[in-house]
């Protein structure tokens, strides 16, 4: 240390320090206040806005997914259900790397391609801290392998939910189709708000009709959760109102045996109640089992399904457009005493072929040796096809295609379900303007016989027939009953309009064509005579047969040298009793040949079904 | 010190009037003082972490462990700390020399040198050394001080502080070097000199900023002047912390209510940020409150620096006291987003034990200056 020059000032040096630490203090005293001034500009001026930032930090609102709603059958057997299964979802908010993670997952958990591709696609429209299903429907062994590594897997999280299934698989599945994960147009499409929680929606059948219906009133909770994005705990709940239930018309034992009447073909059955229109069975066979699409089918299973030739996915009762061929005959004959062209005594005499004046061109009868002289009655119970020639040629086909739309064919019957096609009632003006061509009489002819251009599906030949036992009086077919609220209190029935009712001016026509459809079962000469054995009760019907592969002018048709699939169709359609008609039914047996041997049975089964009565 | 029983009766006659704090050489103002804010800080910790019980043990063992530090050093009369300030003083600088060469690697930074038994920051003793090396320097000669006196303070000071900082240590470095400056203002340097050292430092910011500064340090600033930039990132610290302090509002959410800490939205809520949770639970009166008996240390701590009988005295404890303002003010500054953040905790509340015991020792040195005081004619 260098000695100092100069004495020290003991006062003096004293005297320095006092004056700086006062000096020192006044600069504490100055940044204390700066600081308090700052605090009571947080605290004081700015606390509302930081309340609400405190507040937005940790309350979030998560939505809560109402609960589908059942469907039951006619009896309350439940055929749609919500069972609980786990998911694994992801919080990308809470995840450093998504895809790593996904791969890590993939270790331990089956993860498919699509898998991942569906998560992606949802997470474009998610929030970050939303969380998005990855797998569905673990088993329990999944659940508890990743319950072991979860702490490697900040932000994925097992969740319990409900999934959608449906007890009696195939046998309803073309009815009420089944609920998938929610597409990307359908994202476009549903509210996004009132879907905020929902991952599956319905795709088809009753499932998407009633889509509203059964969703539910989406909730709501408000929940505090940490830096992390944990739950600590729910603020406020405001709990989704479940979807409404759903009562089908649709009767489960009449379902199944219907199904179970077709034996080992493929084909469509529809069984209306005339009196409401209500649907008391929908088969459409083969079907599939809806259960797989709930949570994504596999490609493979899919392909399966779709390449298959019995195309098991195709709603035959909906879609399937069938020449309605002889079981438009009653309908073609009432036209005839409608219009005046005929009635019930005017004969035809039938050699067995029809020709067209100045034409060498022969229609045949499917009898080659003919009917001899028939009247209408005789014309509908043995299915005579040269009176049919004769009556349609005398109706011309603008007042034959008139007539037969009166009775629905040409357009959708507007049931409840999706996907409903219209079928053809062709007309001159239609072949103007589809094909730009005249209509020629030949055309006529056999339109009158239910061939040629004529398609209808089966629910249509249904509706038509339901028609005519009412005597033109009807409702739309309906599917669902009644829909129900969870507390079971409203019970309403969903909207159904009434059919425009057909009036003739002879309503005594409608006797005598229902008569001569009696006497197809129970005349001594009726097509489908043998199905009246041991009958109960009385059965209005008629036989159709449709042809899948025309036969040439100068050839026989000959059953067993035509392969299975390019068989007749076999059809009927009838009522019953047919007094007081409380069941249509049309029945569609694919490849079946005849429609009184083949098909006729089965819808005796149907009837059998539906009256009550034990068949043999 | 003299253990001497017959020597300690002789005394007790003089000493008669004087408290037992006095014989133990305590001062109990300031150590009731030092007492509260510790208990205070306590109930704070509790709180933010998340109710620990191990928290508040270790805690308390560290205060408990710092306070019997602080008595031992009370008990040095200042002369032998004088005696013993230049070897203190060596010692450190050859410490901070072997942490840069030797160091452990601890949070990407070497502070820590590895002693087998215990591992130990020789900056914190430096924190003593340094205001007490210069003080000692300037105490020797005449005050005001002289051009050569400041110039070797200036070394005595800069050195350790450009070790500290080069670890890097921006927090410690800057707390090491204010207090040899304090000791330097205290003594009277003149103001002349004190505006050319500013105009010198803001010349010489830029040149710190692009040469000296690391990028992470550099990043703090940034995050200082707009932490909205960066929100997720260097910025989500500060803006948490606005947020438990402001929605603190006046009274506070009470006592074990704070979403902020409790939530963990709150980062180093036990540590450097124990003040937001005091903020968000206590409101501004309960931070009122707290600077207060903050304001009665210091103030307590500048009585004793102005009683104290000799130059050395005076300007250490004016400068151990200046320099536990400036860690307040760093922490509280920091917290409420006037200042970058700069690692330094709220003097006896926040978590952690180095700085704890530095801190509190600085206080032993106050108190010996005050007790041990040579009988004086009045």
């Amino acid at each position: 240390m260098p000695r100092p020059v100069t004495l020290k000032d003991v006062q003096r040096e004293s005297r320095l320090f006092q004056s700086r630490a006062v000096f020192s203090l006044a600069a504490v005293a100055l940044a204390c206040l700066g600081l308090v001034i700052r605090l009571t500009n947080l605290q004081v001026l700015q606390h509302d806005l930081y309340v609400t930032l405190s507040t937005d930090n940790r309350v979030k609102v998560e939505p809560l997914a109402p609960t589908r709603g059942l469907i039951y059958d006619r009896k309350g057997k439940l055929l749609a259900e919500n069972q609980p299964a786990y998911s694994l979802e992801l919080i990308p908010e809470q995840v450093d790397d998504v895809d790593a993670t996904i791969a890590a997952l993939r270790e331990i958990i089956t993860i498919e391609d699509r898998d991942v591709e569906h998560f992606h696609r949802l997470r474009k429209r998610k929030r970050r801290f939303e969380s998005i299903p990855i797998r569905f429907r673990l088993n329990e062994e999944e659940v508890s392998r990743f319950a072991v590594h979860r702490h490697a897997f900040p932000g994925v999280d097992i969740h319990a939910g409900l999934y959608r299934y449906y007890p009696m698989g195939e046998l309803t599945a073309h009815v009420l189709g089944y609920v998938g994960r929610i597409d990307e147009r359908e994202l476009q499409e549903l509210s996004a708000s009132e879907y905020a929680g929902t991952s599956h929606v319905g795709k088809v059948g009753v499932e998407k009709t009633y889509e509203a219906e059964l969703h539910g009133k989406v909730g709501f909770r408000k929940v505090e959760t940490n830096a992390q994005g944990r739950v600590i705990r729910v603020l406020e709940r405001t709990p989704p109102i479940p979807g409404e239930d759903l009562h089908l018309n649709l009767d489960l034992d009449i379902q199944r045996k219907a199904t179970e009447a077709l034996g080992e073909y493929n084909g469509a059955i529809v069984a209306l109640d005339p009196r409401d229109g209500a649907v008391l069975a929908l088969v459409s066979k083969p079907g599939y089992d809806p259960n797989p699409f709930v949570n994504g089918i596999s490609v493979k299973d899919y392909n399966a399904l779709n390449r298959s030739r019995d195309k098991p996915l195709f709603n035959r009762v909906l879609r399937g457009q069938y020449p309605p061929g002889s079981t438009i005959k009653p309908l073609v004959g009432l036209g005839g005493l409608e219009f005046g062209v005929t009635d019930t005594n005017t004969t035809t005499f039938c050699p067995g072929y029809f020709r067209l004046p100045g034409s060498s061109h022969r229609y045949r009868d499917w009898k080659r040796w003919g009917h001899g002289a028939v009247n209408l009655d005789e014309a509908i119970t043995q299915s005579c096809d040269v009176y049919f020639y004769q009556l349609a040629l005398n109706l011309g086909i603008d007042r034959l295609s008139e007539f037969l739309g009166r009775f629905g064919l040409g357009k959708p019957s507007g049931i409840d379900l999706t996907g409903e096609l219209g079928g053809l009632n062709p007309s001159r003006e239609w072949k103007r303007r589809t094909r730009r061509e005249a209509w020629y009489p030949g055309e006529t002819l056999i339109t009158g016989i239910g061939q040629g251009y004529s398609l209808a599906t089966p629910l249509q030949l249904a509706q038509a027939t339901a028609l005519l036992s009412r005597r033109g009086m009807g409702r739309q077919p309906r599917v669902v009953k009644s829909i129900e609220d969870a507390g079971g209190n409203h019970s309403r029935p969903p909207a159904s309009e009434p059919i425009n009712p057909i009036s003739l001016s002879n309503p005594e026509d409608w006797q005598t064509v229902i008569q001569a459809m009696i006497d197809v079962v129970h005349g001594s000469t009726g097509t489908a005579r043998h199905i009246a054995k041991g009958l109960g009760y009385t059965i209005a019907g008629k036989t159709g047969t449709a042809q899948v592969y025309t036969v040439k002018q100068d050839e026989e048709y000959d059953k067993e040298n035509v392969a299975d699939h390019l068989r007749d169709h076999a059809l009927f359609v009838g009522f019953a009793p047919a007094d007081e008609p409380t069941v249509a039914v049309a029945v569609v047996v694919e490849n079946g040949g005849s429609g009184g041997s083949i098909a006729a049975p089965v819808a005796r089964q149907v009837f059998d079904a539906v009256l009550g009565e034990v068949s043999e | 010190m003299n253990l001497n029983p017959l020597a300690l009766g002789r005394q007790r006659s003089a000493e008669r009037r004087r408290g037992l704090f006095e014989r133990l050489h305590l001062d109990l103002p300031l150590l009731m003082g030092l007492l509260t804010i510790a208990a205070l800080g306590l109930v704070v910790l509790y709180s933010a972490s998340g109710q620990d019980d191990g928290t508040i043990v270790r805690q308390t063992i560290r205060l408990g462990i710092a306070f019997g530090v602080m008595v031992v050093v009370a008990q040095i009369p200042p002369h032998l700390l004088r005696l013993w300030t230049p070897w203190i003083y060596g010692a450190g600088v050859i410490l901070l020399v072997m942490v840069l060469i030797v160091g452990d690697i601890g949070k990407g930074a070497q502070r820590w040198l590895d002693l087998g038994v215990f591992r130990f920051q020789p900056s914190e003793v430096m924190k003593l050394a340094v205001p007490l090396m210069v003080a000692l320097t300037l105490a020797d000669g005449t005050l005001p001080p002289r051009l050569m006196g400041v110039i070797k303070s200036l070394v005595l000071l800069g050195v350790p502080a450009l070790f500290i900082f080069m670890q890097p240590d921006l927090g410690t470095a800057l707390l090491v070097a204010s207090a040899g400056l304090f000791v330097l203002f205290l003594a009277g340097l003149s103001w002349k000199l004190i505006a050319a050292a500013i105009a010198l430092v803001s010349a010489a910011a830029p040149i710190f900023w692009t040469f000296l500064m690391r990028d992470y340090q550099r990043d703090r600033v940034r995050t200082f002047l707009n932490p909205e930039n960066d929100p997720l990132g260097s910025g989500y610290h500060i803006i948490q912390s606005k947020i438990a302090i402001g929605s603190g509002g006046l009274y506070g959410k009470g006592w074990l209510n704070g979403t902020q800490s409790h939530l963990e939205f709150l980062p180093e809520r036990s540590t450097d940020f124990i003040f937001a949770v005091l903020a968000e639970e206590f409101g501004l009166m309960g931070i009122l409150v707290m600077l207060a008996v903050y304001g009665f240390v210091i103030l307590r701590g500048m009585h004793i620096a102005s009683r104290a009988q000799d130059t050395f005295g005076r300007l250490v404890a004016g400068s151990l006291t200046l320099t536990f303002f400036v860690y307040l003010f760093v922490n509280t500054g920091m917290v409420t987003g006037i200042l970058p953040v700069v690692g330094v905790p709220l003097p006896l509340v926040s978590y952690g034990g180095t700085s704890l015991v530095t801190l509190i020792a600085a206080f032993g040195i106050l108190m010996s200056i005050h007790t041990h005081r040579k009988l004086l004619p009045q």
